[in-house]
């Protein structure tokens, strides 16, 4: 016969099977995207205002791409894991499984679009080169 | 005797009614900015697939990105991404077991609003300067 003790369920990964591992991952973005973001705040505002030629050129630099593409990416994993909370609290059943779907894939959709444009302005700053 | 103590009950803090802490408003501020900053960053990726896209795409990107809209999409979001930032770390100290108390966190709140709003005067100010 097992007997479930208080030290059986403070042990392992409990219910979830997933431990701390998401408490985790937010406040190793967190501490990423406090250094990162007046980094990304100082790129776009160089930026901004500058003709299309100009901003191209810009972005095909190693460091505004970089800041810019690193920001993006770890500030919507950030968001993410961030809107699957507030979803874990307000939504129930079948509107929290759309939800969280949809989360991801506009994430990601931005990730993916934000990486584009930046290959793009790259790739572009080579061919000219 | 079921009418001794009527007008000295403690009252329950009934949601509508309750005035929330300070400690209370800023920690749901942390949520809000946190997902407002949503409209910021689809507006500058918008903005950097437009500028590869066609001259006609940046052009109205880019035209969207200085208008008054734009200009209070990106302000707000500057100031909510500080406020973010802020609040973020002050977390960081919460998971760490340090400012819990209630004047700790009352007092961490006041700084909370004021760094935020200095941090975004002065990026105005740095922004509009040079």
């Amino acid at each position: 016969m097992r007997y479930l003790t208080p030290r059986k369920s403070a042990v392992g990964l409990g219910a979830a099977h997933e431990g701390t591992q998401h408490h985790w991952q937010m406040t190793v973005s967190a501490v990423a995207l406090a250094i990162l973001t007046p980094l990304f705040m100082i790129t776009i505002a160089c930026a901004i205002g500058l003709p299309r030629e100009l901003v191209v050129a810009y972005f095909g630099r190693p460091l505004p791409a970089l800041i810019t593409g690193l920001f993006v990416i770890v500030g919507m994993v950030h968001f993410i894991k961030g809107t699957r909370i507030m979803i874990d609290d307000y939504c129930h059943g079948w509107t929290r499984k759309a939800a969280i779907i949809l989360s991801a894939i506009f994430g990601w959709a931005v990730i993916a679009a934000a990486v584009y444009a930046l290959v793009r302005m790259g790739l572009g700053a080579i061919i000219v080169l | 005797m079921a009418d001794v103590n009527r007008g000295n009950r403690p009252l329950s803090p009934h949601l509508q009614v309750y005035r929330l802490p300070l400690a209370a408003v800023t920690s749901i501020m942390t949520r809000i900015t946190g997902h407002a900053l949503v409209a910021g960053i689809v507006l500058i990726v918008w903005w950097l697939v437009a500028a590869v896209a066609s001259p006609g795409a940046f052009a109205c990107a880019d035209w969207v990105m200085r208008s008054w809209l734009g200009f209070i999409i990106l302000t707000g979001s500057m100031w909510a991404l500080w406020y973010h930032m802020l609040a973020g770390i002050r977390h960081l100290f919460y998971d760490a077991g340090y400012g819990l108390e209630i004047e700790q966190a009352e007092r961490s709140s006041q700084a909370l609003i004021a760094g935020s709003v200095l941090l975004a005067i002065l990026t105005l100010i740095i922004f509009f300067l040079f």
